[in-house]
């Protein structure tokens, strides 16, 4: 930049033409690129609506408001019934992802830290089954796991009416499995706000132990000081209230358990397939950021006096969540997208519903498809979102 | 720059590429089509014995595939020139409307919707069956009307699991649907004992019957809860080639009620003296003329695939597996509804 700016303030500058300046050039051709991707995408999109009205395909969004009169199999968190509309049919579908991901995030993490860790184990025989699982499962295509889990599970299951019980209140057969719902009575609010402040006792401990270790050094017990606020608080107010929640029981009628609680064996077997499949490749990742992790930082954590298990905490995991983070959020983005296998078993997530029934019958596949493309991008996003703000509170502060 | 300028290489290449494929808005675009590669391509189901169903050396065979057979014999004079798709019920109208196949012929019931807003056009009916259910003998059940509460397995995307809701709901008795994409795994369900109740149409119900591990110990209840009129389609906008099938299979039925037979065609065409016979196998006039057919398109199709009681004896009759009474599928002259337009 420097250079430049001497040279133009001796001489005058040399007339370049349009066609020769790379600036314009660059600027041109984009532009070029630009029209051309308008035009292309435009040209798609006025074809498609030309030959929808062609054969007489109806479009547009309104169908929404239409009577499903479909029954959904299950559908944990919203009322739904066949008078409610192909909306609430969309939200179900969609409720009920979000729920198999959700559930399958969250084992697939533990599973894959533990097999990661086991993998790297100083013991031969917890290290070599570690390396078996992880080269069984992720060699293995998705869908058939999908397929074993769940006809493995119901085939060995009994029927109903043979039920393995767990003190005759949660009952397991091949219809699932059926437990005692909680139902909150009045004052159980009482209960969640003594919950809250817990949580919030246990965010102001941390920092008032954060600043007495800065100024003493003394080490405060957080972990188990919340741990046990976090038990003591409601039961203090479960106790005054005089526990405002009664269990509703599940019993045998006719063909199928009815009231309480329902897991269904699609379920089971979905986020079985999906947390054991994604924990493979997680404890790979896992492995390989504790080995990134230089082998010097723990010989100067131990120079210093600290015991292997502050080393691992304090000093080695830090350093290897900087590498294990970015592609672990790829490894949750799969997961989310592979429960769309769901269809496969039967369970109702949003591509059996809505991709599978709904389009069916009203045959709006365009609609319908951008409307399922749509929610995952949105997930995927949100939960890209999520892990990156993680990754940047995790990442390196450079000083 | 070189990264620019092949990046806009790639667009215009794309956009060369993309109104190549504009579909011509011209009279008979699938006709044109079929009749350009040579063959039809025929959607079928992913194998339900008896309707369209592949053997062990990937032949199809069934009443459906005998439509698709009959249309190339119309079009081509040889039934095997067709090529066939296995379509699960959620993939087949898409098939359809996207032009990916040229005709479905998989045990598809005919409704107002599929025959309006989805874009397509039935032509007629090979196959009239109504909804049935499905359960173990040791349920001890009689009646549908006893089955408040019951898990019920089916698949997703057919008039069977709305008709399913609705006489449930009209009965004012509850269930717990599972529903899913492939009848096969329909059948392994509700075989491993997920369902209490397997529901489809009475016939893909015998025929899928002999699936399961062990037929005998299951019932089909007496109940018949909807009108499942099931038959060919094609997509709108070819009126031509919607004759055609329309036609192809009126013929196999129209054939059986004058008693022309794939035995006994060559002696009736030289012999026959009812007008209506000799039509029919163009010995006078030439009804292929109006279909834009040659003269012997008739003739190839009883020739080639046979009569309609024909295909329903080799397929569906008492010395196949599946053992259906043909019932209302029977001719109209005989105390069945299966009835043909006058081909003349």
């Amino acid at each position: 930049m420097a250079a430049e700016n001497i040279t133009i303030a001796e001489s005058e500058p040399p007339k370049i033409a349009l066609w020769n300046d790379p600036q314009a050039r660059a600027l041109f051709f984009q532009i070029i690129v630009l029209g051309g991707l308008i035009f292309c995408g435009g040209f798609i999109v006025n074809n498609t609506m030309e030959n929808l009205a062609r054969q007489g395909i109806a479009s547009g969004f309104g169908f929404l408001k239409t009577t499903a009169g479909f029954a959904i199999g299950y559908s944990p968190f919203l009322e739904y019934s066949e008078e409610n509309t192909y909306f609430r049919a969309l939200v179900v579908g969609l409720l009920n992802t979000i729920l198999v991901a959700g559930i399958g995030v969250f084992f697939a993490t533990v599973i894959g830290f533990i097999v990661g860790v086991a993998r790297l184990s100083n013991n031969w025989l917890i290290a070599k089954i570690a390396l078996v699982y992880i080269e069984i499962l992720r060699n293995i295509p998705l869908l058939l796991q999908i397929f074993v889990w769940y006809f493995g599970v119901l085939r060995s299951l009994p029927g109903p009416s043979q039920s393995a019980s767990v003190a005759d209140s949660i009952f397991i057969n091949n219809r699932g499995m059926f437990a005692p719902k909680p139902v909150f009575e009045d004052g159980f609010s009482v209960i969640v706000i003594a919950f809250l402040v817990a949580v919030f006792a246990i965010i102001f401990l941390k920092k008032w132990a954060k600043n007495r270790q800065d100024e003493t050094g003394r080490i405060f017990p957080v972990f188990w000081a919340s741990f046990g606020m976090l038990i003591a608080f409601p039961l203090l107010a479960a106790t005054v209230t005089k526990f405002p929640m009664i269990w509703e029981p599940t019993a045998l009628k006719g063909f199928n358990f009815h009231g309480g609680m329902e897991i269904p064996p699609e379920l089971v077997a979905l986020t079985l397939a999906l947390s054991t499949y994604t924990a493979a490749f997680i404890a790979e990742i896992v492995r390989a950021g504790i080995t990134s992790v230089n082998k010097g930082q723990t010989e100067a954590s131990y120079a210093l006096g600290l015991r292997p298990g502050p080393t691992l905490r304090l000093v080695i995991i830090p350093q290897a969540l900087r590498v294990i983070i970015p592609p672990l959020t790829s490894q949750y983005l799969n997961l989310t997208k592979n429960s769309s296998l769901a269809a496969a078993i039967a369970y109702p997530d949003i591509v059996l519903v809505f991709g599978g029934t709904v389009l069916m019958q009203t045959g709006q596949a365009i609609e319908i498809i951008s409307i399922i493309m749509g929610f995952y991008l949105l997930v995927s996003l949100l939960i890209s979102m999520f892990m990156n703000w993680y990754n940047s509170k995790m990442a390196l502060v450079e000083r | 720059m070189k990264k620019t300028v092949t990046a806009f290489a790639a667009v215009a290449a794309a956009a060369l590429v993309s109104t190549s494929l504009v579909a011509p808005a011209s009279a008979g675009p699938v006709l044109d089509k079929v009749t350009g590669k040579g063959f039809v391509q025929c959607g079928v189901s992913q194998g339900v014995p008896g309707f369209s169903n592949p053997d062990t050396s990937g032949n199809w065979s069934g009443v459906d595939v005998d439509v698709c057979r009959a249309v190339a014999a119309a079009l081509f004079g040889d039934a095997t020139k067709v090529k066939y798709t296995p379509l699960s019920s959620k993939e087949r109208f898409t098939a359809l409307q996207s032009g990916e196949i040229d005709m479905l012929s998989r045990n598809t019931t005919w409704t107002l919707v599929r025959d309006t807003a989805l874009g397509l056009n039935f032509a007629g009916v090979n196959y009239y069956d109504g909804q049935g259910f499905m359960v173990r003998k040791s349920l001890g059940v009689k009646s549908a009307l006893e089955l408040d509460g019951a898990s019920v397995c089916t698949n997703l995307g057919t008039t069977t699991e709305l008709n399913l809701s609705d006489y449930f709901r009209a009965n004012g008795m509850k269930f717990k649907g599972v529903f899913f994409e492939k009848a096969d795994e329909v059948i392994a369900a509700y075989d491993a004992g997920r369902c209490d109740v397997y529901t489809t149409d009475q016939s893909a119900l015998a025929a899928q019957r002999t699936k399961l591990k062990n037929p005998s110990e299951h019932m089909v209840l007496p109940e018949i809860i909807s009108k499942e009129p099931l038959g060919p389609v094609v997509s709108h906008g070819d009126d031509q080639w919607f004759d055609i099938v329309k036609w192809s299979l009126n013929v196999m039925i129209e054939a059986e009620e004058y008693g022309i037979t794939s035995k006994n065609i060559d002696e009736l065409k030289a012999t026959s003296k009812n007008p209506a016979i000799r039509r029919m196998l163009a010995v006078e006039g030439d009804t292929g003329k109006n279909l834009g057919l040659g003269k012997n398109w008739s003739y190839n199709i009883i020739k080639q695939v046979g009569n309609y009681g024909e295909s329903f004896a080799r397929n569906l009759g008492p010395t196949t597996k599946i053992n259906l009474p043909r019932g209302l599928n029977q001719l109209w002259s005989k105390g069945g509804i299966m009835y043909a337009p006058p081909v003349r």
